[in-house]
């Protein structure tokens, strides 16, 4: 490129910058007009028909929000539906003294000084122009006071909303769950064209699982107001679709039975249809009331409950861990069959506690001076625990942890309720990275009769005793049958998930030992065995609370109460036909005979004297 | 405009301007950058339901910015030239590791995390991709030959497709448009954009197909927002009325009643134009419009008085990008162009974008204060 040439190119080039600059200017320019000829058309041309949008006076566009579906019971019994109730709200913006117009409520109506700082914080997170509730479920009296002083308090006023209820109140809280004021969280999280109107979300139980189900889509109206923001007129509108109705498998007569059996007991009881995996029970006690939850629960009630050494909140059939103690001596017999560590005819001989090859500590049983010669049927029938130290030292932690697994210990069930505990099932695997120890012999003994590190829920077991009872057909328990109408096709879901390849008469061994538990004299659980028509198949378990949480606030006479031992009890009847499983804990209930079996027993019975009618 | 000689230069008016001066920045660029972020504020306050903490948060990250401004405007154009490569590379490198981290997190993915701040990249390949565009052609002869151009827009497309795939279809369109604006101001001749134009215009329905199910939402509700007046749809209605029903004059400072945008953080961020508007009236949008002008202006006239190649391309484009920032924002807010989530420059809440702005005025500053004697 020659000297000559780039110089000439530079003034060219000058030139043509100078011109494109300038041609730049003015597309600004004329972009700039266009804008402002959008400005003039939106301000001055249509000024008048977005100051009556803008204004009260004007079509404003209003979510119909749909109805929550109720849920029903397995046999159309209403666990949690809506009912109309009224409330003051006010809209701060319309009102000129807001502390002013508070006092005089307060005085007019009575309200508490607390609901008056609730509201307070609640307005702040509002957004502006939007309706607050100051009193909710406000009764015919109030209703009546304010009506006659209405006209003196503008921007507030009375709506009618439709408020969740739930009938059955502490019975069924930890299935059906809550709902509750939408919070900030939620608010970022949830669809914001759905929730337009929406006060109220599912926080726990089926009302949260199935949010979505039961929430129904909304739908708006474009609605002409007056001044006074009274609707005249609907111009336009797009109905809600409500919520879907949800049919559970529990059947709450049931569950009344069962939670009203536990008594005085802290505890739980889990029962599932055996060929469905549908859930027939789900208690936990104590439970508590969900319907102030409804309507904001008050700091003081919230607290008491919170700090209840009972933990009415506390899911215990969900979330509840538990040593599962000899209710797990089945599965570990099923392990040493299938695994042929052991036969059935074998006969040990039962001193009353065991000892490791070279090692001095004796591992005691819990009938001092031992059962004496027992086969396996005779060990479960008895539950003696030597047996099953030696069993479980024969087959090892290894084995039985991968044996175990199938029954789905140490893994969520996957039932159709958030926020459950996986439980545990110790391995070696596990202590090494948990602890960073090795697996200690002495540890697979106590493993052998449910104790230890192994920690179940009462979902888990009860699962586990469906699958035996099924022989080795695995299930998912679940809680919503349908939605709509209980004949309607039932939800599209795969519940078998796998099967536990069994030998037959291995399993039919288990079973029949399991039926001796309670129909043999010497069964741990024959007193519920009288007066039946058909059989029970069953094992107690009594479970060592090693330690009471740290923090938990307890009483000095409540000391022996505390650390006596958990009851626990599983079951499935009939034997030969299995149709209901049920896993029952009685924290502190002492021996699993005389306290979880009987629990277990009124359910079956009432269930399959239920059956039988229909 | 207030048209400014070179003799002034060297005559200072005031003590303030003096120092200003050796601070090497332009006066009249300073002082309406500092009137537009005063401006801010006085809108944020309303916008932002009167809470001082937006404020707060709002002053120290306009502090910062202009902080960076200042320390730009004292670096010698030849550096911005001699590291226009340098930077551009690294910007990708940045969009690259962006990218690949997404792939972990979940969805939108267009920070990274230093620790003690986060940074967006797409931020700064705003400013390095004129730079690079600027300085490649800055290297051969103008007006482009046929095979600068295609190297030149593979050096634009790299940038705005990684930004894209964020997804950040705004960021993209501003990217790719500074980029264009580099070859406008090359002397890209008219004839060449018409067929590219035509050529985009029949590339649309492809684009369509590699758009995001929410990008598509975002046009169609565009195309007719009546249609889901409670989703997409409603912010654009809600906003129309806003500035509609402010008028002539505006409801006032703090009168704003519509302006409650229902997606609350939109209000004080991408959609404030509907604020001011329903405040101010068509006399306080034509005033911010003209402010906005002014600025524009005095960055064009510092582009013509740019000394080399580089310089002008550099200065040019980021004065018609600024440009465009505007138009996006408010063309979107009053409904003639679509939502695509880009601020109002120097005045919508949130700190990287404005950054970046007064970045990329600290450069044009540079290129004004540090001319040398040429003799023509």
């Amino acid at each position: 490129m020659s000297r000559v040439y780039t110089i000439k190119n530079k003034l060219v080039e000058s030139r043509l910058f100078l011109n494109r600059i300038i041609a730049s200017f003015i597309v600004i320019l004329l972009l700039t007009s266009g804008l402002i000829v959008r400005l003039v058309y939106l301000q001055i041309v249509g000024h008048e028909h977005y100051s009556t949008l803008a204004k009260d006076n004007s079509i404003k566009i209003e979510p119909l929000v749909p109805t929550r579906g109720i849920i029903y019971d397995r046999r159309g019994r209403v666990l949690a539906d809506n009912t109309q109730s009224f409330s003051l709200e006010l809209i701060p913006e319309q009102i000129k003294d807001l502390d002013d117009t508070l006092l005089r409520l307060q005085k007019l109506l009575n309200i508490s000084d607390e609901k008056i700082d609730q509201y307070q914080k609640q307005r702040k997170r509002q957004k502006r122009f939007v309706s607050t509730p100051l009193l909710i479920s406000m009764n015919d009296e109030e209703l009546a006071k304010f009506a006659v002083v209405r006209p003196y308090f503008p921007g507030v006023d009375i709506q009618a909303r439709l408020v969740r209820h739930y009938p059955y109140a502490e019975l069924a809280s930890h299935v059906v769950g809550y709902v509750g004021r939408i919070n900030e969280t939620e608010m970022k999280s949830l669809p914001i064209a759905e929730y337009r109107g929406s006060t109220h979300v599912g926080k726990i139980g089926i009302e949260n699982t199935y949010e979505t189900e039961l929430h129904g889509k909304t739908g708006y109206a474009e609605i002409e107001t007056n001044v006074q923001a009274r609707a005249i007129n609907t111009v336009n509108s797009v109905p809600p679709v409500p919520g879907e109705n949800l049919y559970l498998t529990l059947d709450i007569d049931l569950q009344k039975t069962a939670y009203d059996a536990l008594g005085d007991f802290n505890g739980a009881v889990v029962a599932i249809e055996v060929k469905t995996g549908g859930v027939l029970v789900f208690a936990s006690r104590p439970g508590f009331d969900p319907n102030p939850f409804v309507i904001g629960i008050a700091n003081d009630a919230y607290q008491a409950l919170q700090s209840s050494e009972n933990q009415p909140l506390y899911n215990r059939a969900l979330r509840g861990l538990y040593p599962p103690g000899s209710t797990f001596k089945p599965f570990i017999a099923l392990a040493g069959l299938e695994y042929n560590a052991i036969s059935t005819e074998h006969k040990l001989f039962c001193p009353g506690y065991y000892q490791l090859p070279n090692v001095s500590h004796h591992y005691r049983d819990w009938k001092k001076g031992g059962h004496g010669s027992v086969n396996m049927t005779e060990a479960i029938t008895q539950s003696c625990d030597v047996y099953f130290y030696s069993l479980a030292s024969t087959l090892g932690i290894d084995r039985m942890h991968s044996f175990l697994q199938h029954f789905g210990f140490g893994e969520k069930s996957g039932i159709d309720l958030a926020g459950e505990k996986p439980g545990l099932l110790p391995s070696r695997e596990w202590k090494r990275s948990q602890h960073n120890q090795s697996w200690y012999p002495g540890e697979t003994l106590i493993t052998g009769i449910g104790q230890g590190f192994i920690q179940v829920t009462p979902l888990q077991l009860a699962r586990a005793t469906a699958t035996l009872a099924n022989k080795g057909k695995i299930v998912t328990p679940f809680l919503v049958k349908n939605a709509a109408d209980p004949d309607s096709a039932d939800f599209e879901r795969e519940n078998h998930v796998d099967d536990i390849e069994l030998k037959p008469a291995n399993i039919n061994t288990i079973i029949s030992a399991m039926v001796n538990v309670i129909h043999d004299p010497h069964g741990t659980a024959k007193s519920i065995g009288k007066d039946i028509n058909y059989q029970i198949a069953g094992k107690t378990g009594t479970a060592q609370v090693f330690n009471i949480k740290q923090d938990a606030k307890y009483n000095e006479n409540d000391i022996d109460f505390k650390l006596r031992d958990h009851a626990l009890f599983i079951s499935f009847a009939p034997a030969d036909d299995p149709k209901i499983a049920v896993a029952v804990i009685a924290e502190n209930g002492g021996h699993g005979g005389s306290v979880a079996a009987p629990i277990a027993g009124q359910v079956i019975k009432q269930y399959l004297e239920g059956v039988n009618e229909n | 405009m207030k048209t400014e000689t070179r003799s002034e230069q060297f005559h200072p008016p005031s003590l303030i301007g003096n120092i200003l001066r050796k601070l090497h920045i332009d006066i009249p660029l300073f002082i309406g950058l500092l009137l537009i972020s005063i401006l801010s504020f006085v809108i944020l306050y309303s916008a932002g339901s009167q809470e001082m903490d937006v404020l707060v948060r709002q002053a120290a990250r306009v502090g910062l910015a202009f902080l960076l401004m200042t320390a730009l405007a004292h670096v010698d154009p030849y550096q911005f030239k001699r590291y226009s490569a340098m930077l551009f590379g690294f910007g990708i490198m940045l969009l690259v590791a962006v990218l690949i981290m997404g792939q972990f997190g979940k969805g939108a993915q267009r920070w990274l995390d230093l620790g003690v701040f986060r940074f967006q990249p797409s931020e700064m390949i705003k400013i390095t991709t004129p730079m690079m565009i600027a300085w490649y052609l800055a290297e051969h002869a103008l007006p482009p030959r046929p095979k600068q151009l295609l190297i030149a827009s593979v050096l634009i497309i790299i940038p705005t497709l990684l930004i894209a795939k964020q997804p950040d279809l705004g960021t993209a369109l501003l990217v790719a448009s500074s980029g264009a604006a580099v070859l406008f101001f090359a002397g890209l001749s008219w004839k060449f954009m018409l067929a590219i134009c035509t050529t985009l215009a029949g590339l649309t329905p492809i684009l369509w197909h590699f758009m995001r199910p929410y990008q598509r939402d975002r046009v169609l509700t565009f195309l007719n927002p009546e249609a889901d007046p409670l989703g997409r749809g409603y912010h654009i209605i809600q906003s129309k009325i806003a500035i509609g029903s402010g008028g002539i004059y505006g409801k006032g400072w703090l009168g704003s009643t519509q302006s409650e945008l229902d997606f609350l953080p939109e209000s004080s961020t991408d959609f404030i134009f509907a604020v001011f508007a329903e405040e101010f009236g068509l006399f306080g949008c034509v005033g911010l419009l003209s402010l906005y002008l002014l600025i524009i202006s005095r960055c064009l006239y510092i582009a013509s008085q740019a000394q080399d190649t580089y310089s002008r391309l550099l200065a040019s484009s980021l004065a018609f990008t600024f440009f465009v920032y505007v138009f996006v924002n408010i063309g979107m807010v009053i409904g003639v162009l679509p939502v695509v989530g880009v601020p109002l420059p120097l005045i919508s809440y949130g700190g990287t974008s404005i950054v970046t702005l007064l970045a990329g005025f600290g450069i044009l500053m540079s290129i004004h204060t540090h001319k040398k004697f040429i003799p023509h």
